[in-house]
């Protein structure tokens, strides 16, 4: 699932490390050339920096992802859909995975990565700090939140570093199952009784605002955001992408006869642009801050789940047995 | 203060969680998640062996049976790899420059042995000197 463009703002930033210019050089024109680099060689520091932050994030949100709709694996509505929703979990705890392997080769230890996620360190995308209530929360978040992770993935899977673009590629294709498993029970209550109707509208009204804070703020312009388009890190500004999901995906809510909590949402003939009122975006900056409604549920329940592991992986413990960085 | 977790999951709430459960920075000590295994997935019968990724494991069956749920749980798969990624030796890609004149060895290519201009050539002149 996931994706989310945004990344937060780190609140304290490293000193600006001077590379090589003449290595610089080579490694910039390797990029424009499209071609892809790889674990071992020679990357700008900032580059590395970003890239781990950014790959370690995606992997926390698949992996925190999984726990909202996890809640319904017990609750759901028949035998094939239960089958269908275990199959998509385990697969965003399976992105987690290929995701986390991916920052690895960049030199970060899991468990550093999960330890800065459990100690509330490094973020996950705010999406998944909003409780699943009902079945239809289930649609929602399978259809939607799925749908706008894949116009983010699509794009960073065009990006410059080999492993995080060979994860992508996997997991883009898994999520097209996500997205279809998620129209397919969001267009069963779409078309069911009016109470499986109604709660599918409520379900939509809650997550719209979430789902409109999805790939973050406008970006600054700046030259930091500019060199890290260049370097390809970041594939598209989060407003093209927030533009590229409502074109694609307004009209699949409006033909079922549902509506959005957004009097102002509509295209604009003249630019072909989406306009929508105010996101807002203070309530987004306070989920990101801790304060959202399952902010402290998600951290609990990751860390219980390593804690109460632990003894497990101690067990199995083999005395040669030696970390080394993966390959690819 | 710490307060117990309510959850709309009731697996979440048998655990009786805190907010603000203690942790440590180091909760996870180094190689707390075993080390790492390279996995090699063969589609069909006769394919090659295609390197798909790693997993963490103590061990090679472990290793084994994680492969087996990662990279082999949907499509079609004869047959997985793991390998310890210790075990593997791999060059720098820095060092690749001493393949950039393998594609000019055209001497070791059938493309590199074209002669049909010589027989196309030698055949218009034996035309030629056979024509009273």
């Amino acid at each position: 699932m996931y994706g989310g463009g945004y990344i937060p703002k780190e609140e304290t930033r490293k000193t600006v490390v001077n590379d090589d210019p003449d290595m610089l050089a080579a490694f910039e024109a390797r990029v424009a050339r499209g071609e892809k680099v790889e674990p071992r060689d020679w990357m700008p520091t900032e580059y590395r920096r970003q890239l781990i932050r950014m790959i370690e994030q995606h992997a926390h949100s698949e992996i925190i992802g999984a726990l909202p709709e996890g809640t319904w694996i017990t609750r759901a509505p028949g035998f094939r859909r239960k089958l269908a929703l275990m199959a998509k979990v385990q697969d965003e705890v399976g992105h987690a995975q290929l995701l986390y392997s991916a920052a690895e080769t960049l030199g970060k230890p899991r468990e550093a990565m999960i330890n800065d996620l459990i100690n509330g360190k490094s973020k996950y995308s705010n999406v998944f700090n909003y409780p699943a209530k009902t079945w239809a929360d289930v649609a929602v978040i399978g259809f939607l939140i799925d749908a706008a992770a894949i116009v983010n993935q699509v794009a960073n899977s065009k990006g410059s570093y080999g492993p995080y673009c060979r994860a992508l590629e996997r997991i883009c294709y898994e999520e097209s199952f996500h997205l279809k498993q998620g129209h397919s029970v969001f267009v069963y209550l779409a078309t069911g009784t009016p109470l499986q109707r109604s709660m599918l509208q409520d379900a939509l009204n809650r997550w719209w605002k979430p789902i409109m804070h999805f790939f973050g703020p406008s970006d600054e312009m700046s030259e930091h955001t500019l060199t890290l388009m260049r370097w390809k890190v970041k594939m598209a500004t989060n407003d093209d992408m927030r533009q590229q999901f409502l074109s694609l995906y307004v009209p699949k809510i409006q033909e079922l006869g549902l509506s959005l909590p957004d009097a102002e949402l509509r295209k604009d003939a003249d630019s072909g642009k989406w306009l929508f009122g105010d996101p807002d975006w203070a309530e987004f900056f306070a989920v990101i801050r801790g304060n959202g409604p399952c902010n402290a549920e998600r951290l609990a329940v990751r860390k219980a789940a390593e804690v109460n592991g632990a003894w497990v992986r101690k067990a199995l413990q083999q005395a040669d047995a030696r970390y080394v960085t993966p390959l690819a | 203060m710490s307060v117990e977790i309510q959850s709309l999951d009731p697996r979440v709430n048998r655990l009786g969680l805190h907010t603000h459960e203690p942790g440590s920075p180091d909760t996870l000590p180094p190689h707390d998640h075993w080390g790492t295994y390279q996995v090699f997935h063969q589609k069909k019968r006769g394919d090659r062996h295609t390197a798909v990724g790693i997993v963490h494991a103590p061990g090679p069956e472990l290793a084994m049976a994680y492969a087996k749920e990662q990279f082999g749980r949907r499509g079609e798969t004869a047959n997985l790899w793991v390998v310890d990624t210790r075990h593997v030796m791999a060059l720098d890609y820095i060092d690749q420059d001493m393949f950039a004149t393998t594609p000019e060895k055209t001497y070791r290519d059938p493309g590199g042995y074209k002669v049909n201009d010589k027989i196309d050539a030698y055949r218009e002149k034996m035309s030629h000197e056979h024509t009273p």
